[in-house]
């Protein structure tokens, strides 16, 4: 499709393409070795790229020491809940985006948009101050409702394009046959879309898992950290023990990476579709 | 991802991330490529809803995959505003409230320290912050951060969707793999990195030292000159991902034929590119430059993490900066800064999409007639039938 290619042209991009992937690959790996190594070699020399005898104190330390435990149920907790409900609500307002046409449209994607644009810095301290009006401060309860407003603006945006690229003739042909709009919705539209709409809620329950500065500012109590929270105040320390942190760092991003695995083809696809077509 | 969804997580969430709306078509893109709509409803108002200008008009320039004529008819506005009422409702109330409320603090004296006189001061803050020696090092650095890091993602994004055109065997698992980056948020990539720098343990002085390249450790992070370059290198690795797989993705909407005619016609490989390569997806390739530029300018996670603004303020940008005086209190001045960010990327937005419009409008494109229209006439979508 793109000519032929010379045997030069092809070590080059063979040659570039695997100097990448080691390049992405590296500091992954790295963390990961570092975690398994034992307190002391981590601070050592020479500094050894393979954990001579691995080690699962760091990992155990972070259950014992620390509540990590706790952190990571907290995470699951508002990560579910927020990504499953942020997702419903987006599919409703994608679903009017895409299949209606209003006088107001315009100005709604424009509202979605800002929210992109503005510093959320702008927006802590009034929420901070709202939340404790409403004793919602250390809650989670309080952290999932904020995550879930978080997320619906580019979920929205997502699924719309998903919306968009199913013909309409499907829905045309079960409301002919008896269906009801929302029947055709929920029978017909969602069973087809569902893909995307998986790859939408990984895409939300990953950005709530990862997300810190609104549960620096909302949850105070141990007892409510959330894992980001927690691994700041393991970098705010006078003297960070890598250790711990790596094996933390580990245990943070294993679950989004293997979520990731599953959904990328649709994340890529819902996120570029709108991009590159015309 | 990640990342994209910059507010309030500040995280792309872009990443992924932050950001911005990847889901997005050049306002020429959408009418252009479909010269074939003009009577339908629904085209009308997109192009009215691209054709404003701002960033936010062009970059949500919804593209319909075919005409499309209304499907139901009936009570829609009803319809329309209850599907559209929890989402309106959670974020009017957890983010365009606090928005709102955290940005007239900008013009008052607004400090946690002491919270008896919150009175109006009008400019007060921003003259604070113009006066401020620390401004000009933020100012510069943020340059500095952004064009460091956006152009080393594109040129390596570029290659890398280029080479990957070819189909070639585990082409599925290498995109997979370079994919990773993106599940990771930019706070513990930032972690990630300041490990990898530490000037006694880190990985990457005892490569160099091995490598030859240095004879005694760096001590990266720690010094104000090598700070900045320490977490750019981290910021490119990140980003670079982003870049390819859009880039990818607008590549393989070519259709063949223009490359198998290129060929007959005996164009070379560097004149392909140049000429009918980059000509094809530059509506691409400009808008995912300005959704990168918003979303790097509004990523402080990476910084705070990594560096938290230091060494001596040379890795601070506006919004770590931001984050910093949030911290020390005074929400007035940090919502000042915050506003000025906006007004900064308000101008940023509206310059490039002039200028990326000009440069389509002298290169021939059949589709710049239609959008100059539609761009200059945000009137077309009142008249067209519109359900309210």
């Amino acid at each position: 499709m793109i000519g032929k290619e010379s045997a030069a042209g092809r070590t080059v991009r063979i040659l570039f393409l695997s100097l990448w992937l080691a390049v992405t690959v590296f500091p992954l790996y790295w963390i990961t070795v570092t975690s398994f190594k034992s307190p002391g070699t981590i601070f050592s020399f020479p500094i050894s790229y393979w954990p001579t005898h691995f080690s699962l104190e760091n990992y155990t330390g972070l259950f014992r020491e620390a509540k990590f435990g706790v952190y990571l149920t907290n995470s699951l907790i508002i990560a579910t809940a927020a990504g499953t409900v942020a997702t419903a609500i987006s599919m409703l307002s994608a679903y009017v985006l895409a299949r209606f046409e209003f006088r107001s449209k315009g100005a709604v994607l424009m509202a979605a948009l800002v929210t992109q644009m503005i510093p959320s810095f702008i927006a802590l301290g009034p929420l901070y101050m709202m939340m404790t009006e409403l004793n919602l401060v250390d809650s989670r309860f309080g952290l999932t409702l904020v995550y879930i407003a978080v997320c619906i603006p580019f979920c929205t945006v997502m699924l719309r394009g998903f919306f968009e690229n199913i013909p309409d003739a499907l829905e045309e042909a079960a409301m002919i046959d008896g269906c009801s709009r929302l029947g055709a919705l929920f029978r017909v539209l969602l069973p087809v879309m569902r893909p995307g709409i998986v790859a939408a809620f990984i895409f939300n329950f990953v950005n709530c898992w990862n997300e810190l500065f609104l549960s620096v500012t909302l949850m105070n109590g141990d007892a409510r950290k959330t894992v980001p929270t927690a691994l700041n105040g393991f970098i705010s320390s006078f003297n960070i023990d890598w250790g711990s942190m790596s094996a933390a760092a580990v245990l943070t991003i294993a679950p989004t990476m293997i979520l990731f695995a599953f959904a990328s083809r649709h994340i890529v696809q819902g996120l570029t579709s709108g991009a590159v077509k015309g | 991802m990640k990342e994209p969804v910059a507010f309030p997580s500040a995280r792309p969430e872009g990443e992924p991330g932050g950001t911005p709306t990847p889901t997005t078509c050049s306002t020429d893109a959408a009418v252009g490529a479909r010269p074939d709509v003009g009577p339908d409803a629904g085209t009308g108002l997109r192009a009215g809803a691209g054709g404003r200008g701002s960033t936010a008009a062009s970059t949500s320039a919804p593209t319909a995959p075919r005409p499309r004529r209304p499907v139901f008819t009936g009570r829609q506005g009803l319809t329309v505003a209850a599907f559209m009422a929890p989402a309106a409702l959670f974020v009017a109330v957890f983010i365009y409230y606090p928005m709102i409320a955290g940005s007239q603090m900008a013009f008052r004296n607004w400090n946690l320290n002491d919270l008896t006189d919150t009175s109006w001061v009008g400019l007060k803050n921003f003259r604070e912050i113009f006066t401020d020696p620390v401004f000009g090092t933020v100012l510069s650095n943020t340059g500095i951060w952004v064009v460091g890091s956006i152009v080393p993602q594109f040129v390596i994004g570029f290659a890398i969707a280029l080479w990957l055109r070819r189909r070639f065997r585990f082409r599925g698992l290498y995109q997979a793999l370079i994919f990773f980056p993106w599940a990771i948020s930019g706070f513990l990539i930032g972690i990630l990195f300041r490990w990898m720098f530490n000037s006694e343990f880190g990985v990457v002085n005892d490569l160099l030292e091995k490598a030859g390249l240095i004879n005694e450790p760096i001590p990266w992070l720690a010094d104000p000159k090598t700070a900045m370059v320490a977490v750019l290198i981290a910021n490119i690795w990140y980003g670079v991902t982003f870049f390819a797989i859009m880039i990818l993705a607008a590549l393989q909407s070519i259709p063949d034929e223009i490359y198998e005619a290129a060929e007959i016609d005996g164009a070379g490989k560097v004149r392909t590119l140049f000429q009918i390569t980059i000509p094809s997806i530059r509506g691409t390739l400009s808008l995912t430059v300005l959704l990168r530029v918003i979303w790097i300018f509004n990523f402080p996670d990476l910084i705070f993490a990594m560096t938290g603004g230091g060494p001596s303020n040379e890795t601070h940008i506006v919004t770590t900066w931001m984050i910093t005086v949030t911290q020390q209190g005074d929400y007035g001045r940090a919502s000042a800064i915050g506003l000025i960010v906006v007004a900064m990327l308000l101008v940023f937005s509206v310059f490039h999409l002039t200028a990326t419009r000009e440069k389509s409008a002298t290169g021939g494109r059949p589709t710049t007639g239609g959008k100059r229209a539609t761009g200059r006439n945000p009137r077309t979508r009142k008249t067209k039938g519109t359900v309210s």
